[in-house]
């Protein structure tokens, strides 16, 4: 069981870190780091892999942030093939 | 299980370094493949001590990332900001459905996070609704909203609070109850220009879902991504924000009075065809292109990007694109749509680094948008835009403002620009109309 002081540092220190980099993300990719973000947020997928919670709920929970990942992803890769496209033309 | 930290320790490095590549769309792409990586790492470290029912959740990950692929690539590139809501609300209820299966101990962090996973899932799909078109703007208010805000607070924290002290499972799904209204009631009001703001933030709340699964469950990985893109969607809402002058309490509560904005439809708009437009188009050296909503919704960016690349290449003008933060519905659309149409990122340039520009602008040709380039923002203290940064288009020597008809925008606000001297108004739909000015320009 860790303390949840220790915790709480942790929390309030990648507060920080999220701020000062996002702050960095250049605002012409603001929707493809929306999405990739959004697939990330997908991630409590491991609260309910760990989570020995009633089954159903279990399964649905999976489910869910499964769909949010990789749909995440496949919309984000799909936009950034696009900004990627014509660099060959310059 | 002690293994499993430094596993997580690699992911979170990994996310954060993939955030930090999202800076240059040289290294975008890269770090997409980074995140795909952490996560891809992340949910196959927790099958190492391989759990009992290992086949059941596989077969739910099978299932999520089959459909969540499929909607992903199968959507149409119009429908983005709509896919980008629908996925956050599905995270969102994915939260919910943890804390439901988690409820049989009280936890405070599990009810916070059941309480803002199901507002993000019903806001989420409110959002979703609305960009779809399921529903109209929004013309019903039966409770001022702030009113209404504050009750829904009350009501949640009473049943929170009945949960915490009787343990009834019947208190926990009227907190999921109260909270599912209160996301339908919270986003309900907010305007088609203010998406890409509340996009953002139900982003960031899906941030903070998973810092609330993370101190339930004393998860290092779910508390640290999760509060770093918690913070992300902050931001993001927080730049628009600025951009607009409206503030968080607005957004979510604002009576837009727009009686108070000065109709004066008697003046008279000059209007002309394309053939003129080409024309003027022609002879400019300096050009400005300033997309909005009307350009995404008419899909119009090819026919841009073509008018753009005959301008340029024929008659060697010198043509940029000028975005503004909230031109669109999601943050940065406007960009996502010209890469799309193969735009040079080099030329696309954000409000701050091109408003300069407008006074020596020969053209600016305004595509599908309005309450961005309407001059009353900082002129008249009287209108419900004042304070807004616009983009100062009536700076240029003749602006070409695309549009279906002379209404106003989604604020419902007059633009005095349609009236100014020098203003060309061209009717029509967005692609139509660009692509007839292609084939003059070809001529």
């Amino acid at each position: 069981m860790i303390n949840f002081n220790i915790l709480l540092i942790i929390f309030v220190l990648s507060c920080f870190i999220g701020y000062f980099v996002v702050l960095g993300v250049t605002p012409a990719l603001y929707s493809p780091f929306m999405s990739i973000s959004n697939a990330i947020s997908g991630i409590v997928i491991i609260g309910a892999i760990t989570q020995h919670g009633s089954d159903f709920w279990n399964f649905l929970a999976v489910f869910l942030a499964s769909v949010n990942i990789f749909g995440g992803f496949a919309v984000s890769s799909r936009m950034l093939v696009m900004f990627k496209k014509k660099e060959p033309k310059n | 299980m002690n293994h499993l930290i430094y596993i997580y320790l690699l992911c979170i490095c990994a996310i954060i370094i993939a955030i930090r590549f999202m800076a240059s769309p040289q290294t975008a792409a890269l770090g997409a493949k980074i995140s795909i990586f952490a996560m891809l790492l992340a949910i196959a470290s927790d099958f190492v001590p391989v759990p009992q029912n290992v086949i059941y959740l596989a077969s739910a990950i099978f299932f999520g990332a089959a459909v969540g692929i499929l909607l992903g690539l199968k959507i149409k590139i119009t429908s983005l900001p709509q896919m980008v809501a629908l996925l956050n609300g599905l995270g969102g209820a994915a939260v919910v459905c943890i804390a439901i299966g988690d409820a049989h101990i009280f936890s405070s962090a599990l009810v916070l996070g059941s309480v803002v996973g199901t507002v993000t899932f019903s806001g989420s799909v409110v959002a979703f609704c609305k960009l779809q078109g399921f529903l109209s703007k929004p013309d019903f208010r039966f409770l001022n909203p702030i009113i209404l805000n504050v009750l829904f607070l009350c009501l949640t924290a009473y049943f929170a609070f009945m949960f915490y002290r009787h343990f009834d499972i019947v208190y926990f799904w009227a907190l999921i109850f109260s909270s599912l209204l209160w996301g339908i009631f919270l986003v309900f009001p907010v305007g088609g220009a203010d998406m890409p703001i509340i996009i953002s933030i139900l982003n960031a709340f899906s941030g903070w879902n998973s810092v609330a699964i993370g101190f339930a469950q004393q998860n290092i990985l779910l508390i640290t991504v999760g509060s770093i893109i918690g913070l992300g969607g902050i931001i993001l809402a927080q730049i628009m924000i600025r951009a607009t002058n409206s503030s968080l309490l607005k957004l979510f509560t604002s009576h837009k009075d727009l009686s108070s904005s000065s109709a004066n439809h008697l003046q008279t708009a000059k209007s002309i065809n394309t053939r003129d437009a080409a024309f003027i188009l022609k002879n400019a050296d300096k050009i400005i292109i300033v997309p909005g909503f009307g350009m995404a919704a008419a899909s119009a960016q090819h026919a841009l990007k073509n008018m753009s690349d005959l301008l340029r290449n024929k008659f060697s003008a010198d043509v940029k694109y000028a975005i503004h933060p909230v031109a669109g519905r999601m943050p940065g659309h406007m960009n996502v749509l010209l890469a799309e149409a193969n735009v040079d990122y080099d030329q696309v340039f954000e409000l701050e680094d091109i408003n300069r520009e407008f006074s020596e602008t020969d053209v600016a040709y305004v595509i599908g948008a309005n309450d961005i380039t309407n001059p009353e923002a900082l002129s008249n203290p009287a209108s419900p835009l004042y304070g807004m940064s616009i983009l100062d288009v009536s700076k240029a020597k003749t602006v070409i403002f695309i549009k279906r008809s002379l209404g106003s925008g989604y604020s419902g606000v007059d633009n005095p620009l349609f009236f100014a001297p020098n203003t060309f108004m061209l009717y029509g739909d967005a692609k139509k109309v660009t692509e007839e000015i292609d084939k003059f320009l070809e001529q």
